[in-house]
């Protein structure tokens, strides 16, 4: 310290001998002389085992929490697509689902392992399904989403832009393979009332999808891809299309579907009847449908609570390494360089 | 090829030759684009990013939107352009200012003051005192009557004597106003940089003489950057102008100078690239497999069945443009940028501020401040960057009597004093000789003080002393001195003047005192020449001793010697004199001989020491880079001797046992090799030995050993710590400069003078002192500074704090870059292998420009020591000249976390945000996110000392990203609308991040802590030290006091001196290089011992040329 300030006014005073200099002292002067007061924190054993110390204590409890968080949540899968087809179709899951002769009705059974408080999200997940394939995931306008036919620059919809000389309204693969398997749920003998509005973003239907654009020639091509579009319902009230079209990141993702408005009790049994129209069979897919409560953290994923435990448990483990480490090898820094600087020039 | 010169003939030269423009431009107005343009797309990594840009072009293979790559691309080529620009419009500026300067030019006939830019070849220029010469001139006229001219040739060949230049006999005589209206024609040789000869021949054209040729010679001109001294005027016809003259020619472009971060940096990146092509393959492979087997399934992906011909390039050159960002295209861009800063700091820099002068140090090459701090070699100049070139008269020995010997300064020696005033005999004949033995020419001022002008300094340190002690030279009438002594005047009148050659060494003057009629000679010169000729009987042992006792304290001696002579033998002598005079042949040798007739039988008076004053802070500086285990070469045009002695006095080389001196001489080729050869074997067994071992080596065995033993010189070179290479030529500094950097040494040559300007652009770093020799070295070189010492500091502080936050910037710059890459690299294979970039256009553009650019550049304030810690412990250099801070292996570190910080970011964001969150937007938006964190956090750990600064780029910087992309999300027409506000709220996200940050941190902070505390490198300890207040700076000091430290020493040496009666130098330069080795057991520190043991390995790349 005593020789930092020594040499700092000496400079000062040099510096007063020069006419015409600026301020000195300003922190500009400062920045231009590299010398700006800077705080140097060092790694002492004592800070660094403290901070890992308070980070497994924030990191276990942390776990602890998000685990409670996502065990309250009640989740029922049911994986449906094999089970909906008839057996002695089994061997044969692409006839079945591109003959249209083929019935697809199919009724599920779903019990419900504790109660299950509304609202109850029902989502249908599909495996194995890449809507993040790069061919997939670009094809979609935007604008025409918005606007409907006043643009029609559809480029961006290859392979998919146009029927005729029209472009198909709304363009694209995603929105051609829109999902069309339908849920009906009944409980006991009564029908449960599925709440299928508001299962889009609000922002999404406001201000992504047009009041004014409807899908009138909408899977009218050869190629015909997932559901059909009611051609007199706006995009921007299609909430199915638009779920559909939030591209999921992942191959494995679930779909809003609609929101059961009451109670279930555990142990009650829940009627689905469902409508098993949308071919996950050619790739391998899976569909399965999924009950959901949530909690503040979101749907059930323990992942949170079991990264935060194991990042918890290493914060932990290392301080202790390191605690004893120091105890038992300690190093008095100041020394430690005059030491060694010694030890290795007498020994060279 | 001649040139013909038609003087003062205003019309026929104008078109043929060009006009006085200095012009150092490398662009002109409209050339500007096309050459930059070209000369950046000439840089690999600005082709590779352009051939990106392009592809991006192509919409099918395109992960984002063009103007990702574009935008940055574009913003890059204009930063550089802007750069070059601006440096090109300063060397506009400057040779404006040169171009402007106002001259004396002859125009029909009347003189007018124009532009130098105007001056054209033919024209007459006239030069008053102290004026720069304009361009190349043969002198016509000159105010001495003689047609004399003394020229200062320094900015030259860094000969600071005056040289006389004599008007040509045609010119004779001829007066001054006829001077203007002066015709003729000038018959010289194409221009060329040759500085010693010009061949020409004058005809001068009636009325003045009538077709008489003159034959002109190097003699009859003054070139272009010299200055005309003692003359009061000077004329001279243009012959030479603009980039055509001597000097002009001479100059040459230097070669950009690449450092070798850049070139570490540039071999990373190929190391980046071949790693990108094998990703990009495999990627490529598999993206191809995967869509033939499992994208034909996928229905809603739609695959044509055949699709065109170049089907199968698309997803590998898909992945090229993903992966592309692996090599940072912002690299560029902040590397200039913190380099600009560096230079800034440079110039900023007060404690580099030669006060004397007021000359701030300045980097004018702000590209190689990192080479500063891994320099290995430094080559030095020695009279005046070692040395003020300032004579000052320091001791004397009279009649084997010293003073000085007690203070330093015979000046203020009472016992002189007092032998003066009590008017000792000797002493007043001694003061007397060094007061008119000479050349100078006393003038008064208008104030009456009288000054002094001499063509050596050593004569004006002789005159001026002898002033001092109240003997005043202060008039020269003719043949007729005046002298002052205390009140009398003595007059002495000069019969003859015996001229210094450097053959002679001496010079006498034969003079009759006009006091008492008596002839006398009076002489001074080199030991060697006037003791072997002192009077028969008088012991000369007295002076010997002396001469040996100042050299030893590297002061430039000379003897003082006369004697009377008798009128009979005056006569005698002076007609065989004038007779020598005017022989046409050998004159200077029968002159020489005669001299020699006279010069005999003296009677040795004393001798004088002058001192060619070391500068401030020298020895300090010398011995504080020694320990930073950087190599010094000194490299001089000045004798053996005095280089040695000067050498000995600032450290260069330490004086027996601790160190020892070989020389390399001989006079023929086979001499040369036998010396070489034995040195070099000495060299070989005393490597391992702790002892400095030095070489010294003269210009002419020099030549032979460079261009007939060149291998076993470079040996030699990689041997040897130290050398003293003297009487080399401007050439042969470079090419030393050239030995070196063979060897793969970081090399910095220090000078001052014209004569340096090869070696200074040669090097790798050029360094120039601006200095009393004028600016020629300062602006040829890369960075000027006004003293040696600044060095130092430049190469301890500047040097070093480059180098480290380069290596930092540069590989955090990967780091980031690789970190995004990798996420991208991993989402490819849950996105079926098929170049889907996860991150949006906006962000992947934001990322390299704003969010990751903004907190490393403000790295450049980062510390991780002290600039007094540093000084104090230069040892610690060694990380930079080893480059241990930027290397393959601390790249791999970098690498390792960027992929490790990828796994983190990825895993903890496709697993938090699965199933019904997998929404694509927002899974990039956390991924991005905890990138952002991340690298925020990586830099804070790797910052070493926070200013308020860092904490605002680094803290500002994050929450910049937040603001940057709540504005987007607020912009419904953007794909992120909505996206940040809705992660915001989400705790899940903060979660996220959280995870993300102590995963990611936690094993770096858990390894970072382990290193520093228990493996800790030399920079770690001396931090610890530092911080936490070690003993350390109980070291105390070794800054320079602002004092001049030279006295000190001399006077402490001149204590033991007498006691020591061994000169030290003899067995310094003793033949046998095993004579006096002692194996001194005086401890290396470890950095010096360690690349002095790696040293033979370290024979390492040495080219074979």
């Amino acid at each position: 310290m005593d020789l930092d300030s020594g040499t700092s006014s000496t400079v000062g005073a040099r510096v007063q001998a020069i006419p015409g200099r600026p301020a000195q002292h300003g922190a500009l002067y400062q920045f231009k002389q590299q010398n700006l007061p800077a705080c140097k924190p060092v790694l002492t054993p004592a800070t660094v085992i403290a901070s890992f110390l308070l980070m497994g204590f924030i990191f276990i409890p942390l776990g602890l929490i998000t685990l409670r968080a996502s065990n309250s949540v009640v989740e029922i899968v049911d994986r449906y697509d094999i089970e909906c087809i008839p057996e002695e179709l089994r061997s044969n899951k692409l006839l079945y689902i591109t003959d249209d002769s083929i019935s697809k009705n199919c009724s599920r059974f779903l019990k419900v392992p504790k109660s299950m408080r509304a609202p109850i999200y029902i989502y249908y997940q599909l495996d194995n399904y890449y809507q993040n394939h790069r061919r997939y995931v670009k094809s979609r306008n935007d604008k025409q989403l918005l606007h409907g036919l006043g643009d029609n620059s559809t480029s961006s919809c290859k392979p998919l832009e146009s029927s005729g000389d029209l472009p198909i309204v709304p363009c694209g693969l995603i929105a051609w393979s829109v999902f069309n398997d339908t849920f009906k749920f009944s409980s006991g003998s009564s029908e449960l009332k599925v709440n299928r509005k508001n299962i889009a973003w609000k922002s999404d239907r406001n201000h992504k999808f047009g009041k004014d654009v409807y899908p009138f020639n909408f899977q009218n091509g050869p190629l015909i891809g997932g559901g059909k579009l009611d051609p007199n319902t706006p995009l921007s009230d299609q909430e199915d299309l638009i779920v559909w079209m939030r591209t999921a990141a992942l191959p494995s993702f679930r779909k809003l579907y609609g929101r059961i408005e009451e109670d279930l009790d555990a142990d009650d049994v829940i009627v689905v009847q469902l409508m098993n129209n949308y071919n996950a069979y050619s790739f391998g897919g899976k569909k399965k449908l999924v009950l959901s409560t949530s909690s503040w953290l979101g749907g059930k994923n323990d992942f949170f609570g079991v990264a935060s435990l194991f990042i918890g448990t290493f914060c932990m483990l290392i301080s202790i390494v390191f605690l004893l480490l120091h105890v038992k090898n300690p190093r008095p820094y100041g020394d430690a360089m005059y030491t060694s600087w010694n030890k290795k020039s007498s020994s060279s | 090829m001649k040139r013909y010169v038609y003087i003062n003939d205003d019309e026929s030269a104008h078109d043929l030759y060009c006009d006085n423009r200095i012009s150092n431009r490398k662009y002109t107005v409209l050339n500007f684009i096309p050459k930059n343009l070209w000369e950046q797309f000439s840089r690999f990594m600005n082709q590779y990013f352009l051939l990106i840009a392009c592809l991006q072009l192509w919409s099918l293979i395109t992960p984002v939107n063009p103007a990702s790559t574009w935008g940055p691309l574009i913003f890059i080529f204009a930063v550089s352009a802007t750069k070059e620009a601006w440096d090109d419009y300063h060397r506009y500026l400057s040779d404006k200012k040169a171009n402007e300067k106002e001259v004396w030019v002859v125009r029909n006939g009347i003189k007018k003051l124009i532009q130098a830019q105007d001056i054209h070849v033919g024209n007459i220029v006239w030069l008053r005192e102290n004026d720069e010469v304009p361009c190349d001139l043969v002198l016509i006229g000159s105010s001495d009557p003689q047609g004399l001219c003394y020229i200062e040739t320094a900015a030259m060949d860094g000969e600071t004597d005056l040289k006389t230049r004599v008007i040509p006999s045609a010119c004779m005589g001829i007066d001054v106003e006829l001077l203007h209206k002066i015709k003729g024609v000038i018959e010289c040789p194409t221009p060329n940089k040759d500085i010693r000869r010009f061949d020409a021949n004058m005809r001068l054209f009636p009325p003045f003489i009538d077709n008489d040729i003159c034959p002109l010679t190097i003699k009859n001109t003054v070139l272009q950057s010299c200055y005309l001294r003692n003359t009061e005027w000077a004329c001279g016809v243009a012959v030479y102008t603009g980039n055509e003259t001597k000097l002009g020619m001479s100059r040459g472009i230097p070669e950009p100078k690449l450092t070798a971060m850049d070139a570490m940096i540039d071999k990373l990146t190929g190391a980046i690239f071949v790693f990108q092509i094998v990703v990009v393959m495999v990627l490529g492979i598999a993206g191809n497999v995967w869509k033939d087997t499992e994208a034909k399934k996928q229905w809603y992906v739609l695959y044509p069945d055949k699709g065109p011909w170049y089907e199968l390039l698309i997803i590998p050159l898909r992945f090229e443009l993903l992966c592309s960002i692996m090599i940072p295209i912002s690299i560029k861009v902040s590397l200039d940028l913190v380099k600009g800063l560096y230079a800034k700091f440079i110039d900023w820099d007060h404690r580099m501020v030669d006060l004397e002068t007021s000359t701030p140090s300045n980097a004018t090459n702000t590209a190689i401040s990192e080479d500063l701090g891994q320099v290995e070699y430094i080559l030095t100049d020695k009279t005046g960057t070692l040395t003020e070139n300032k004579m000052i008269f320091r001791r004397c020995c009279i009649s084997g009597i010293f003073y000085g010997n007690e203070n330093g300064d015979a000046l203020k020696d009472v016992e002189l004093l007092h032998a003066v005033s009590s008017g000792s005999p000797d002493v007043v004949q001694f003061l007397t000789i060094m007061a008119i033995c000479n050349t100078v020419i006393p003038t008064q001022s208008k104030t009456g003080d009288i000054l002094y002008k001499a063509q050596s300094q050593d004569e004006d340190a002789l005159v001026q002393a002898a002033a001092h002690l109240h003997m005043v030279f202060f008039n020269k009438s003719g043949n007729i001195l005046e002298v002052k002594f205390n009140s009398s005047v003595l007059q002495y009148e000069v019969l003859e003047t015996l001229e210094f050659t450097s053959d002679r060494k001496r010079m006498s003057l034969v003079l009759r005192d006009c006091q008492n009629g008596k002839i006398l000679l009076l002489s001074k010169g080199a030991d060697e020449a006037i003791l072997p000729y002192a009077r028969t009987g008088q012991q000369t042992r007295n002076f010997v001793e002396a001469v040996e006792q100042y050299a030893h304290l590297g002061l430039r001696t000379l003897c003082l010697a006369w004697r009377e002579l008798r009128e009979d033998e005056y006569r005698e002598w002076s007609l065989m004199f004038r007779e020598a005079n005017s022989t046409l042949v050998d004159r200077e040798w029968r002159v020489a001989e005669v001299c020699q007739r006279i010069e005999h039988n003296l009677e040795v008076l004393g001798v004088t020491a002058i001192e060619d004053r070391l500068q401030d802070g020298v020895p300090e500086t010398i011995e504080t880079l020694r320990k930073a285990g950087i190599n010094f070469w000194m490299l001089t045009g000045d004798k053996q001797n005095t280089a040695i002695q000067i050498a000995l006095s600032c450290n260069f080389i330490s004086p027996e046992p601790k160190g020892q001196l070989l020389s390399i001489d001989g006079k023929t080729e086979d001499e040369v090799r036998r010396s070489l050869e034995r040195v070099l074997l000495t060299m070989r067994i005393t490597t391992s030995e702790p002892k400095d071992v030095a070489f010294v080596i003269d210009g002419w065995a020099l030549d032979f050993a460079l261009n007939h033993y060149r291998k076993a010189f470079t040996e030699l070179a990689i041997l040897s710590r130290t050398a003293i290479c003297c009487r080399v030529t401007p050439s042969q500094k470079a090419q030393l400069v050239q030995i070196l950097k063979s060897c793969d040494y970081r090399t910095l040559a220090i000078g001052d003078g014209g004569n340096d300007v090869r070696m200074i652009q040669q090097a790798d770093i050029g360094v120039g002192i601006s200095g009393r020799e004028g600016l020629q070295a300062a602006r040829a070189a890369d960075y000027s500074i006004g003293k040696f010492r600044f060095l130092k500091r430049l190469i301890l502080v500047h040097g070093r704090y480059s180098y480290n936050r380069t290596a930092f910037l540069s590989q955090y710059s990967f780091y980031k870059s690789l970190l995004i890459c990798f996420i991208q690299i991993f989402f490819s294979f849950i996105s079926g292998v098929s170049g889907t970039s996860l991150f949006n256009s906006v962000s992947l553009m934001a990322y390299n420009v704003f969010y990751t650019s903004v907190p490393v550049l403000v790295s450049v304030l980062d510390k991780d020591l002290s600039e007094e810690t540093v000084i104090q412990h230069p040892q610690i250099l060694f990380y930079c000249q080893a480059g241990r801070l930027l290397n393959p292996s601390t790249f791999a570190g970098w690498f390792g976390r960027s992929l490790f910080h990828a796994v983190v970011v990825f895993l903890i964001s496709i697993h938090a945000y699965a199933y019904d969150k997998s929404e694509m937007e927002e899974v990039s938006m956390v991924a991005l996110s905890g990138c952002i964190w991340l690298q925020a956090f990586v830099v804070a750990m790797e910052t070493n000392s926070f200013t308020i600064l860092q904490h605002l780029a680094i803290w500002g910087n994050l929450a910049g990203f937040y603001a940057i992309n709540w504005i987007f999300s607020a912009l419904p027409a953007s794909g992120m609308y909505t996206i940040m506000f809705r992660l915001c709220r989400q705790p899940s996200y903060w979660i996220s991040i959280f995870l993300m940050t102590a995963a990611g941190m936690s094993p770096i902070l858990a390894i970072k802590y382990f290193r520093y505390t228990y493996r800790p490198s030399k920079i770690n300890t001396l931090q610890q030290a530092e911080r936490l207040g070690g003993p350390i700076l109980s070291l105390g000091t070794i800054e320079p006091q602002p004092r001049p430290l030279i006295e000190k020493d001399v006077s402490t040496l001149s204590i033991t001196q007498p006691k020591n009666r061994n000169p030290v130098y003899e067995p310094l330069l003793s033949d046998s290089p095993n004579a006096t080795r002692r194996s001194s057991g005086t401890p290396f520190d470890f950095f010096q011992s360690q690349s002095r043991s790696s040293l033979p390995n370290y024979s390492r790349n040495c080219k074979d040329n």
